[in-house]
């Protein structure tokens, strides 16, 4: 490890020892210039900054262009597409059998705010230890390019169907579910999505990122909210972001009062340098009040909107012995014939 | 159905002269659902149990929380008929809405022990009349408003032990048995109990002919329900996440396993669990988490009812397909739909056998019995994992949620199977991994798990080949598909056998399964006894079936496969696996009215079918009672 650490940059292989083609998948099938390639290339490099061991990752999804996207990067990881919109179960179900596990899921607007909102308000509301993001272009594009409930009111289709209904924050939504750690980027913004997906695979609890990933063959055209034109005029940064992992030794340039800093579980610090004056992501109110302004302009808030380090997460609660619970021998999963015995007692 | 629709023949009142019925009989308790009956009943009938006489308690109640119509019913039979008899013989009747027509019900002779205010004795003259001041008796044991009415029903209890000669001091043994070490609890039900008995000892000559009587005929069974077997059995195999949503009738399979793996898998030094149990949003959520950790490589189960499985159908397909380990329970309940949920059937065979989409089969067990629902349990964990895909356990309401003496259970004798699951050493064996290859011909692939540094995959409900890349090739479909259904073939032998009783005089068979079994034993007494119709027996205890039943078929020249649905369900199913000369000897015999299936409906269908009887007498259609009312 030390010889690794060592020769980090010159061999261009991270702290556990592992070079960066390890973390890459399958060639992607999805739509030359899809965000959610992008997507998929910043989860690959944030896993490889953070020395993430392959062995103890696993990669989930639903259904949905988004779910199928979990091919394309962290190919030697174990990785279960499930069944549309039922991706937080299955993931809750495999982080209770194995809580060592690092868990990424992948969804989409529609497997999360139509079809997957109940799961979706359940697993907030759990705070499961998963990066749960969603690669969000408001259409569903792998059925031609159908509204999803994130499509903004006044937006179009290809075919000239307006959207009259109002979209689903699921930023705000998962702040008032109790969700821990809630971000919105931009597919395009490879620095600020780095170091958010950084910060996420730190933190624990449920980190939930609503990424904004333009559909480049239904959804990116004038008329809808989610092309690269729009977002990219209409994002209004909270803040930018540096994130330094626990392992790091911690140098960072940011003069105090200018920057906030917030200490995850682990001990790593992510750093958020204010561009809006006096943005503090631990207080929920504020947060909420920032979406609901940002929404009435018409842009999108992104960065580190709401971050509460300290929760108790779902595994926690549970109160589970320190072993995976799949991996207990039978003696301690069986009890002993004498347990048997009295049970049989207490009903004869 | 209104009183003047009964009619009902007037005799003289009978007299105490009357030939004496020695356990054999039923004891109907009306009550309404919220009273407090269930811990008087219960002490009834463990009382009567401990007395080593063969007894069976049911419990018909309505799908609400307080006020409706309720039934307990505990027959006892000396020899060792446990299944449902339609007939009641002592009647306590303590819901003034039905005393009436419960009354009306009754054949004559038969006895009625009831609060004395509702002057059931001017409805008719041809039964046994006991009337209890129950208001009266209560004041002596307590005033407080809160316990007035559990000591009410412990009075019926007192009296009832002087009427039919039920010990008094089995009765406070079964109140410790509930009660544990609340000593005031146990002491204030006694002196009811006490209370009811002297009452009935100095006011009430007995006059009927029912009468408990000591028997040594339970050595070494326990009392129990279905739900709580299940529940100690997946403790016994090792389950370690447990996944549920409420549904009627199948909570109580989950709740006690709770209490059980509370008690009994949480680390005395650490305080921490080697389990977890998690209460999801819905069937959906629930049978994903258990296939989440079953795919991580653990023991996972959930448990629901027939809407839930409804629910459960594109999870149960991903399971079958991706192939992931899980154990559902199946407690039966009567659909379609809402339906009846709180009365028994057998209605979810062919749902659960070819549940979702596309070419989809399941394995399927039937418990009859608590002690089966026991050892079926522990099975159907290790099934899973060696087969890799959902195993079912169908149990029914009746099952569940009744009381059942029964065998007491075994610990388990083998090491717990957690089939092919790659190792190194496997994986040195095997050559190369590949999630699908099946690498031993049986079907069977070996499956890594996360997080223990073997080979990786992609589990996916999509099209695969056999390294588990996705796929639409028609070769790499056909090839999996036709593994899957290999696989299948490998079951049959890994399951339950059938229980099997040839009778070489018979040319008449009988196939049944699950709770029906315990009507069909008697049937067949009442078939050899009534009519001289000798039966062969063959019990299924899991789908895919085995080859015995074709061979069991060809022995005779008719089969009467008896079930509790309306559409013969197990008979299609055996259809689509027999030659068309043996499914033609398949006959049905179905009862589908929500009560559990009695003796009498079976004896009396077969004789119809058989030419013995041109139809039913009308003393045995069944009485419909108004209690179905109120929300889920």
């Amino acid at each position: 490890m030390a010889t690794a650490t060592q020769s980090l940059k010159k061999k261009k292989i991270n702290r556990i020892g592992l070079e960066l083609p390890v973390y890459r998948g399958s060639k992607t099938t999805l739509c030359a210039g899809c965000g959610h390639n992008a997507i998929s290339e910043r989860i690959i490099d944030a896993c490889f900054a953070m020395g993430i061991e392959p062995t103890q990752l696993v990669k989930l999804s639903g259904i949905g262009c988004s779910s199928k996207s979990p091919a394309y990067f962290l190919g030697s990881v174990h990785g279960f597409n499930t069944v549309h919109g039922r991706m937080p179960s299955v993931g809750t179900g495999a982080l209770i059998a194995n809580k060592n596990l690092v868990a990424i899921g992948v969804s989409g607007d529609g497997d999360t705010g139509a079809i997957g909102i109940g799961q979706f308000i359940h697993l907030m509301r759990r705070n499961l230890p998963i990066i749960y993001i969603i690669e969000d272009n408001g259409c569903y594009g792998l059925t031609k390019g159908q509204f999803s409930p994130t499509a903004d009111v006044g937006s179009v289709l290809k075919t000239g169907v307006v959207n009259d209904l109002p979209p689903i924050d699921t930023c705000a939504l998962a702040i008032q579910l109790g969700a821990t750690f809630v971000a919105r980027s931009f597919s395009g913004d490879k620095k600020q999505l780095t170091a958010i997906l950084k910060a996420a695979l730190s933190h624990r609890g449920t980190a939930m990122l609503d990424v904004l990933s333009p559909c480049v063959t239904f959804n990116d055209h004038e008329g809808s909210t989610k092309s690269y034109a729009y977002v990219k005029s209409h994002a209004d940064q909270l803040e930018e972001l540096d994130f330094v992992p626990y392992f790091e030794d911690i140098s960072v340039d940011y003069e105090p009062g200018e920057t906030q800093e917030v200490t995850l579980h682990d001990g790593s610090r992510l750093y958020l340098k204010k561009l809006a004056e006096s943005y503090d992501p631990t207080d929920k109110m504020q947060a909420l009040g920032v979406l609901h302004d940002t929404h009435e302009r018409g842009e999108f808030a992104t960065g580190l909107i709401y971050v509460k380090p300290a929760a108790d997460d779902f595994l926690t609660t549970l109160n589970l012995v320190d072993e995976p619970l799949a991996s207990l021998p039978e003696d301690r999963v069986r009890p002993s014939k004498a347990v048997l015995t009295e049970i049989m007692e207490s009903l004869a | 159905m209104p009183a003047s629709d009964v009619a009902v023949e007037e005799r003289p009142a009978p007299s105490a002269s009357v030939e004496p019925v020695v356990n054999d009989f039923s004891i109907q308790v009306a009550t309404v659902n919220g009273s407090g009956s269930q811990t008087a009943n219960l002490v009834l009938l463990r009382a009567i149990f401990q007395m080593g006489v063969p007894v069976s308690g049911k419990n018909m109640f309505p799908s609400n929380i307080a006020g409706l119509p309720t039934w307990f019913t505990i027959r006892t039979n000396k020899d060792g008929y446990i299944g449902w008899k339609k007939k009641t013989e002592v009647l306590v009747a303590m819901n003034p809405e039905t005393a009436r027509e419960d009354t009306l019900n009754l054949d004559a002779d038969s006895m009625v022990v009831y609060d004395e205010s509702l002057k059931l004795d001017s409805v008719r003259s041809d039964l046994v009349f006991y009337p209890v001041p129950f208001d009266r008796l209560v004041a002596e044991v307590t005033r407080d408003v809160k316990m007035r009415r559990r000591i009410r029903n412990m009075i019926y209890d007192g009296v009832l032990s002087r009427l039919l000669g039920v010990d008094l001091d089995q009765m406070e043994i079964a109140l410790r048995k509930q009660f544990g070490n609340k000593v005031k609890v146990v002491a204030l039900n006694r002196q009811a109990l006490d209370v009811g008995y002297a009452f009935a000892e100095q006011h009430l000559e007995k006059r009927d002919p029912y009468r408990i009587e000591s028997m040594d005929e339970n050595g070494g069974r326990i009392l129990i329900d279905g739900n709580a077997a299940a529940a100690i059995g997946c403790m016994m195999a090792g389950v370690t996440v447990v996944a549920w949503y409420p549904i009627t009738p199948s909570s109580s399979l989950c709740e006690t396993l709770i209490d059980y793996l509370r008690k009994y898998r949480v680390d005395k030094e650490t305080g921490k669990a080697s389990f977890a149990v998690v209460q999801a949003e819905d069937e959906i959520a629930a049978l994903g988490m258990a296939i989440g950790a079953g795919w991580a490589g653990a023991r996972s189960m959930t448990s629901t009812s027939g809407p839930g499985i409804s629910l459960m159908g594109e999870f149960v397909g991903l399971a079958y397909y991706a192939e992931v380990p899980a154990v559902i329970f199946d407690v039966q309940r009567v659909g379609p739909s809402t339906g009846l949920p709180t009365r028994t059937a057998q209605g979810d065979v062919l749902s659960t056998a070819f549940l979702s989409h596309g070419d989809t089969r399941h394995p399927l067990l039937f418990p009859c019995s608590p002690e089966e629902c026991y050892s079926m349990a522990v099975n159907a964990f290790d099934l899973a994992e060696r087969f890799q895909t959902p195993v079912f356990v169908l149990s029914d309401l009746d099952l569940g949620m009744n009381q059942w003496m029964t065998q007491p259970f075994e610990y388990p004798a083998k090491p717990m199977d957690r089939g092919k699951v790659l190792d190194e050493e496997t994986l040195e064996r095997i050559g190369r991994f590949g999630r699908y290859r099946d690498v031993d011909g049986d079907g069977i692939p070996y499956r890594s798990v996360p997080g223990r540094s073997m080979p990786a995959y992609f589990c996916r409900g999509s099209g695969h080949n056999e390294s588990a890349q996705y796929s639409e090739r028609a070769d790499d479909y056909q090839r999996n598909v036709d593994r899957l259904m290999r696989k299948f073939e490998t079951f049959r032998n890994w399951l339950p056998a059938p229980v099997v009783e040839i009778n070489r005089k018979a040319r008449v068979g009988i196939i049944a399964y699950g709770t029906t079994h315990w009507a069909v034993v008697e049937s067949r007494d009442q078939l050899r006894d009534e009519a001289d119709l000798q039966t062969s027996y063959y019990r299924h205890r899991a789908y895919p079936f085995r080859s015995a039943l074709a061979s069991f078929i060809e022995r005779h020249d008719r089969v009467y496969v008896v079930e509790q649905n309306r559409d013969a369900q197990m008979v299609t199913l055996m259809r689509t696996d027999l030659r068309p000369e043996l499914a033609g000897r398949l006959r049905s015999v179905l009862h589908y009215n929500g009560q559990s299936i009695d003796a009498r409906t079976i004896t009396d269908d077969i004789l119809i079918q058989e030419g013995y009887r041109v139809e039913f007498s009308e003393a045995d259609e069944l009485v419909p009672r108004d209690a179905g009312v109120g929300g889920e």
